[in-house]
């Protein structure tokens, strides 16, 4: 299968789209099409939509839809992380039931980890998955959830043995949203946007063959969950077409395209903005400042050094030499970057960063970036979870000492949450 | 180049620093700070023959390896971390390269492969006291004395000065311009005077010029940017030595916390101590990256870059001084009281943190000379 070259791959391709590439389809109608085909998903098994080619091949599949225009499968959001899943762990039924809605993006999908009583530390999941009556009866509660107030499938971590140790009394369900024991509430944040939701289960049912992977196994099916939702997607580095061309299929790609990315539109300023910080400045009246250039100054040099360091871990990934300390540091540079960014915005704005909205001098980017650059130091990974990490891996400094890991889990002091 | 080394570059690096290792331990740093000329005639002798360190950016013409500011960074990143105590900076980098800059083909042909030998010391005498190094300030004169010159001023902060027997000196033309020129260090009408650094390590000198015939390199319009290009070089180059002297403080306090005991634990367990460390090492990759992007940058020919060297040489001058003497202050507390003797270590790193904070400009100087150059 992989004994193709580069070039009969595209000369297949642009066969294939020369006969059947029509932008006059549905989108739904296309993708199923293309599904059929192989060619949406050219890295996958053959026995499911693929044509089991090397992730590599995926990008110059991509390259040749590009040139006609022509509209891929699926790719954003959180389906992604369950396809993943679901290929790696799920039984030929998960595979069955689920691949080709999340391709032609009829079903959509949301992660169901995090809890109020466990952030940082997921593996202390408390929400309950107990076996009666021949189903799994959830309850218990899940935060900081994307689009879970508009998902038809969970990907849930629930506790089904609370006599095992932490990590091995979690089991990994697919769950129907769309039943009376689920309840979804938007979750606003500090900057006014409701990217998040928290999920309250009280007796949701899940059919015994929708759980994924052994009970018991759940946290090594969530690494694979996890591991995914760092790297992106495998092979996957085009999301949309990005075309504004007129037809109906366009049309309704942008409609979806526009759905999943909802919950993103103030991420940009949660980097605290670099990039807008001379011309904020200029356009404020305080260029010739000199307190003012120097926090530019600072705020400059770190968003640059922590491009450069990025770039210096990529290069030496590339020339396959051992990535040096430089690979690790990114998200805490991260955070140092958009408080320098945040600290200086500030005092470009100076009164008026008491403002808000239209208000702020800056059709509202500025104050969305001033309350919007916390997260970045908590989402993905805590600053000082990120410490713990780079001292421990990579400085080889004493690991944290556990008191979770050597008693069954009912007996490890945890939050009191409902 | 910008975020890589190449196989040479890294074999160059771990030559020199085995040899540093070998040659030039704290041991030895210690014994020569205390000698009157400052640094180990050997080792420079060494240095100069054996590994070709005084000749590496000087070109082949004039008796150099030529390579590029790259390679004189790599080597001065690897003397900052042995705090190797010898005339390399003031001779090779601000020198040699303030005459590559300045000199007619003659002057070059004439004076660049003593400095590239080793044989002669020179030094850079342009900072004055109360302008630094605000060339635009410069107070020291110059007046035209029949086919030659006669400098008349006083310039201090003056690298090596004591070492070096040329010395290279910028000072105003009658016009108003910058003029750089040379005299033999043993001329009529200069009188030189060791200055009590702070930093053993680093010695410094005053020269106080009364009417000392000089000879004008370059012509007249040449002074003004040979000087700018020497300053960001050597801007370049001082952030290489203080990364490589933050990254030896920072893996120096990281070994003593992990066998240091307190409580009955190591006091590297304690989640305060990780978190410092954690953060030492962010700070000192993101000083490093930038150093390594500046000398890139010094070297030219790459199109990806987007600002010109004198934004990006006092962005890493900057950042690399803030981030070596944050880095000390960590090493220093981290230490504890041992960390305040005399016979610990750290103190030797903390000076040279210390006059690196402000030696070639503040790391305000610089972010603001940063954002003049800025091409937003």
């Amino acid at each position: 299968m992989t004994d193709f070259t580069e070039d009969e791959i595209r000369a297949e391709v642009r066969a294939w789209l020369t006969a059947n590439w029509d932008p006059d389809r549905g989108l739904v109608e296309w993708r199923n099409i293309l599904i059929d085909s192989g060619w949406g998903v050219p890295h996958w098994p053959e026995a499911w939509h693929g044509r089991g080619l090397p992730v590599g091949m995926t990008p110059v599949v991509e390259e040749e839809f590009d040139k006609v225009g022509a509209v891929g499968v699926a790719k954003m959001g959180i389906r992604t992380l369950a396809a993943a899943t679901i290929l790696e762990h799920g039984a030929d039924l998960h595979k069955q039931r689920f691949l080709r809605g999340i391709l032609t993006g009829e079903e959509t999908w949301c992660q169901l980890f995090s809890e109020p009583g466990s952030g940082s530390d997921l593996a202390g999941a408390v929400t309950r998955a107990d076996f009666q009556g021949g189903k799994w009866i959830i309850n218990g509660q899940k935060v900081w959830n994307t689009s879970a107030h508009h998902a038809d499938f969970g990907l849930l971590l629930a506790r089904t043995d609370w006599d095992a140790v932490k990590h091995q009394g979690l089991s990994y369900f697919l769950l129907d949203m769309r039943q009376p024991g689920v309840q979804v509430h938007q979750l606003r944040q500090m900057n006014g946007h409701a990217s998040f939701n928290q999920v309250f289960f009280t007796d949701a049912e899940i059919e015994p063959e929708y759980r994924i992977g052994e009970v018991g196994e759940g946290w090594k099916v969530a690494t694979t969950t996890l591991m995914h939702e760092r790297r992106g997607a495998d092979g996957v580095r085009r999301y949309a077409t990005g075309s504004d061309r007129p037809g109906r299929i366009y049309e309704e790609e942008r409609a979806e395209v526009a759905t999943v990315m909802a919950p993103y539109v103030w991420y940009p300023q949660r980097t605290g903005r670099a990039d807008l910080l001379i011309e904020r400045a200029k356009a404020a009246g305080c260029w010739d400042d000199p307190a003012v250039r120097q926090e530019v100054a600072k705020a400059l040099t770190l968003a640059r050094t922590a491009e450069w360091t990025a770039r210096r871990a990529r290069e030496a990934q590339q020339m396959g030499r051992p990535q040096g300390p430089e690979g690790s540091i990114g998200k805490l540079a991260a955070s140092i970057v958009a408080r320098a960014c945040a600290k200086a915005h500030t005092m470009i704005a100076g009164p008026d960063a008491m403002l808000t909205g239209e208000d702020d001098g800056a059709g509202g980017v500025v104050a969305e970036i001033l309350v919007s650059t916390p997260a970045i130091s908590i989402a993905g990974g805590t600053d000082e979870i990120q410490r713990n990490i780079i001292s421990e891996r990579i400085l080889s400094m004493p690991k944290e000492p556990r008191h979770d890991t050597d008693r069954p889990f009912r007996d490890v002091p945890r939050n009191q949450v409902g | 180049m910008k975020f890589s080394f190449s196989e040479e570059q890294t074999e160059f690096r771990n030559m020199l620093r085995r040899f540093l290792n070998d040659r030039s331990p704290t041991t030895e740093v210690r014994r020569v700070m205390e000698t009157e000329a400052g640094y180990d005639p050997e080792v420079w002798r060494m240095m100069a023959e054996e590994l070709g360190v005084t000749a590496i950016h000087i070109p082949e013409a004039y008796g150099g390896a030529g390579f590029g500011v790259s390679e004189l960074a790599i080597a001065a990143e690897e003397a900052g971390r042995a705090l190797l105590p010898s005339p390399f900076f003031g001779s090779t980098v601000m020198a040699a390269t303030a005459i590559a800059e300045a000199g007619t083909d003659a002057q070059k042909q004439a004076l660049l492969p003593g400095i590239a030998g080793g044989g002669t010391i020179a030094a850079l005498a342009a900072a004055e006291p109360g302008t630094g190094w605000n060339a635009d300030a410069f107070t020291a004169t110059a007046s035209p004395a029949g086919g030659t010159w006669r400098l008349t001023g006083r310039k201090s902060y003056v690298l090596d000065g004591m070492a070096a027997g040329l010395v290279v000196a910028a000072a105003r033309l009658p016009q108003g311009g910058l003029g750089l020129f040379s005299l033999p260090a043993d001329s009529a009408g200069l009188t030189r005077q060791p200055l009590q650094s702070m930093d053993p390590t680093r010695r410094l000198a005053q020269m106080d010029f009364d009417g000392a015939e000089a000879e004008l390199l370059g012509g007249p319009e040449a002074g003004a940017p040979a000087w700018a290009r020497t300053l960001d070089i050597a801007a370049v180059c001082l952030a290489g030595e203080m990364v490589g002297g933050a990254e030896r403080l920072r893996e120096d306090a990281l070994e003593y916390v992990s066998m240091r005991m307190q409580f009955g634990r190591s006091i590297a367990s304690f989640q305060v101590t990780k978190h410092k460390a954690a953060d030492m090492l962010l700070e000192v990759e993101l000083a490093k990256a930038a150093a390594y992007y500046a000398a890139a940058a010094a070297d030219g020919g790459d199109e990806e870059v987007d600002q010109p060297l004198p934004a990006l040489a006092s962005l890493a001058k900057a950042t690399a001084s803030d981030t070596y003497m944050q880095t000390a202050i960590h090493a220093v507390q981290m230490h504890g009281g041992i960390g305040f003797t005399h016979d610990n270590d750290t103190q030797l790193w903390f000076k040279r943190a210390k006059a690196s904070e402000v030696f070639l400009g503040s790391a305000a100087d610089h972010r603001e000379r940063m954002l003049q150059h800025w091409n937003a």
